[in-house]
């Protein structure tokens, strides 16, 4: 019995004048319905690439593709432009970060939400707008009926992002993709379209993978939590143990670099050492290890030389002995 | 320069006097400018408006000349534009959309070769080939299309053609790279993500966002031809504009001249402000609220 979606050994690579990019390098995840994947990670991690690639929309000529990802027992990898496009906007769907740049500014915003509607179903240009004023009520727009001939630079940059949910919701997709979509939010509006998904998820059960790079937003949105670096998964468990009881040195190192309520605002934040690895030419071994500042405690040169498997379930990638992890953990 | 080789003190005030060159020149400049909406009077007779003054080397009004010459340049503008717009942004597009394939490949060296070419070498090998080898037409001229439609296109294609080539060659690279741009714009990804085809999301999403520019460039183009195509009008020996003002040049016609360059660049001003009421077309971020 395999997962609602269930990403198998993914490896994502981009050829570039400089040589072949290793953005995603054997990632596996599993997501049920109803539930909500966090992916949490440096800039470059691969997040984005990750799921980009689940939509199926990598540029052929440039990207190569291996591994599986099997949505609802459908095979997505290798699958023809045609079957995609019928699943994009329609089963699977994704919200984007900028909504400023992510809708196109030539288009009502009624017009941006009904197209996929019309498109899937089949239905009138009337039943369309109708459709896209009952989905711009549902995330929240106030006077629905009228924002509906606005432009996208007519609306805040909140409602722009509400509106961008609208559309990649107007076809009840099972798969919900959602790349930082709170990112250029300011705090308030950022708990409202947190909010707003986890609602919208309640109504229609369907899967939700946040990416984000703010462990903030993570604590209270999702169920699992996949930390991604260097295109890999390095540690992965239910959102309440990962956050409480890290077991890696980089969670470690981005719990430690957030500000807390409790300790003292003068207190420094305590940045990971260093700069993410050229995905270019990854550090051999554990990609981590050159910023790791525990790789000293691993006996012999394991660190530089062995690479570390994330088990299934809960765990992590690192060859610290799991007592250390635990003892880190609890510090 | 009226006035010759043997001309006297007196003679020179005269032609001083009536030419009104006797008086300040804001003054000057001032009749000038008010004689192109009433007309004006000098000692040879009324000028009516719009009066750009007498021809040095032929004596007549000069509106009466643009007037004669204007429809030439008009039909080879238009024609040419139209030819150029069509086919320039139509390659850009196909080269765009089979990026990397042998299409583009073709399209993007002929388009060098396009641009290294010169309506002058051009034009006498369509003349030579066409007009005097395989005897397809006549020798370009103009006729007007009031008169005869058919003769005005026959007598129009050769210059229209030719002098669309290296416009052609500047179209397809500006809208393939243009288009290409587009195509990796995040609202062109969303328009994919909505799992809209490749076609709705090239012309509808992509197109849209390539227009603006290309819009702009050709407002300009056109503003220019219509003060005269001069090697196209010089190579095919057809009288519009550009050739009155070469004309003009080279006799010292002071008058013509001046005129030529004020419609030239009323053309080029009207054309920028189509251009501006065009952009509110295209992108509704102009719009004014």
């Amino acid at each position: 019995m395999t997962a609602f979606l269930s990403v198998r050994d993914l490896r994502v690579r981009f050829s570039t004048e400089d040589g072949v990019v290793k953005a995603v390098d054997g990632l596996s995840f599993d997501l049920e319905r109803g539930r909500t994947l966090g992916i949490v990670g440096e800039s470059g991690s691969g997040k984005s690439v990750t799921n980009l690639a689940v939509l199926g929309l990598h540029d052929p000529r440039t990207t190569e593709i291996d591994g599986e990802i099997v949505l609802d027992g459908q095979e997505l990898t290798g699958a023809p432009e045609s079957v995609l496009e019928k699943l994009r906007g329609n089963t699977m769907a994704m919200v984007f970060q900028d909504s400023l740049t992510a809708l196109s500014p030539y288009y009502t915003v009624g017009r941006q939400i009904a197209e996929p509607y019309r498109k899937h179903t089949g239905a009138s240009r009337r039943e369309a707008r109708l459709r896209a004023i009952e989905m711009l009520r549902r995330v929240g727009i106030p006077n629905p009926a009228l924002r509906v001939d606005d432009y996208p630079h007519q609306f805040s940059g909140g409602m722009r992002q509400r509106a961008m949910i609208a559309m990649a919701l107007v076809c009840d997709p099972e798969l919900l993709i959602a790349d930082e979509p709170t990112t250029a939010l300011d705090v308030t509006v950022q708990a409202q379209i947190l909010d707003l998904l986890k609602e919208l998820q309640q109504q229609t059960g369907s899967a939700i993978v946040l990416i984000t790079h703010d462990l903030g937003v993570v604590a209270h949105t999702v169920d699992e939590l996949l930390v991604m670096y260097a295109g890999r998964a390095v540690e992965r468990g239910p959102v309440r143990e990962v956050l409480r009881s890290p077991q890696h040195p980089y969670t470690w190192g981005l719990l430690a670099s957030m500000p807390s309520l409790t300790s003292d605002v003068d207190a420094p934040l305590v940045p990971v050492p260093g700069a993410p690895p050229s995905l270019l030419a990854p550090p051999p071994g554990c990609p981590f290890h050159p910023r790791c500042g525990y790789a000293a405690e691993v006996p012999g040169d394991r660190c530089r030389t062995e690479r570390p498997e994330l088990p299934p379930g809960r765990g992590s990638a690192c060859h610290l002995p799991a007592e250390r992890k635990r003892r880190n953990a609890a510090r | 320069m009226s006035c010759g080789k043997n001309c006297t003190p007196d003679a020179l005030a005269v032609i001083n006097k009536n030419l009104g060159l006797d008086q300040p020149v804001p003054v000057q400049y001032w009749h000038y400018m008010v004689g192109i909406f009433t007309g004006r009077d000098f000692s040879v007779g009324h000028c009516p408006a719009p009066c750009f003054g007498y021809s040095f080397s032929n004596q007549q009004p000069v509106w009466g000349t643009i007037v004669d010459r204007f429809p030439t340049t008009l039909s080879i503008a238009l024609g040419g534009a139209a030819v150029f717009l069509t086919v320039g942004v139509g390659i850009g597009m196909l080269a765009a959309a089979f990026r990397g394939t042998w299409i583009d490949k073709v399209f993007s060296s002929l388009s060098l070769v396009g641009n290294a070419l010169q309506i002058y070498f051009v034009g006498v090998i369509a003349l030579a080939v066409f007009v005097s080898g395989l005897r397809w037409m006549d020798n370009p001229a103009y006729h007007p299309i009031t008169e005869d439609p058919v003769k005005w296109f026959t007598g129009m294609l050769i210059p229209w053609l030719v002098l669309s080539i290296i416009f052609i060659a500047n179209y397809s690279r500006m809208t393939r790279s243009q288009m290409i741009e587009q195509l990796t714009e995040d609202h062109v990804r969303t328009a994919r993500a909505k799992g809209l085809g490749r076609r709705a999301v090239f012309f509808r999403y992509a197109w849209r966002g390539a227009l603006a520019p290309i819009v702009t460039i050709f407002g300009i183009d056109l503003g220019s031809l219509f003060s005269g195509a001069v090697i196209t009008e010089f190579t095919f020996s057809l009288h519009g504009l550009g050739r009155l003002a070469v004309s003009s040049v080279s006799e010292t016609d002071l008058p013509t001249l001046m005129a030529v360059m004020l419609v030239g660049c009323t053309a080029i001003v009207v054309a920028n402000i189509v251009v501006d009421a065009a952009y509110a077309a295209i992108d509704p971020r102009v719009r004014l609220a």
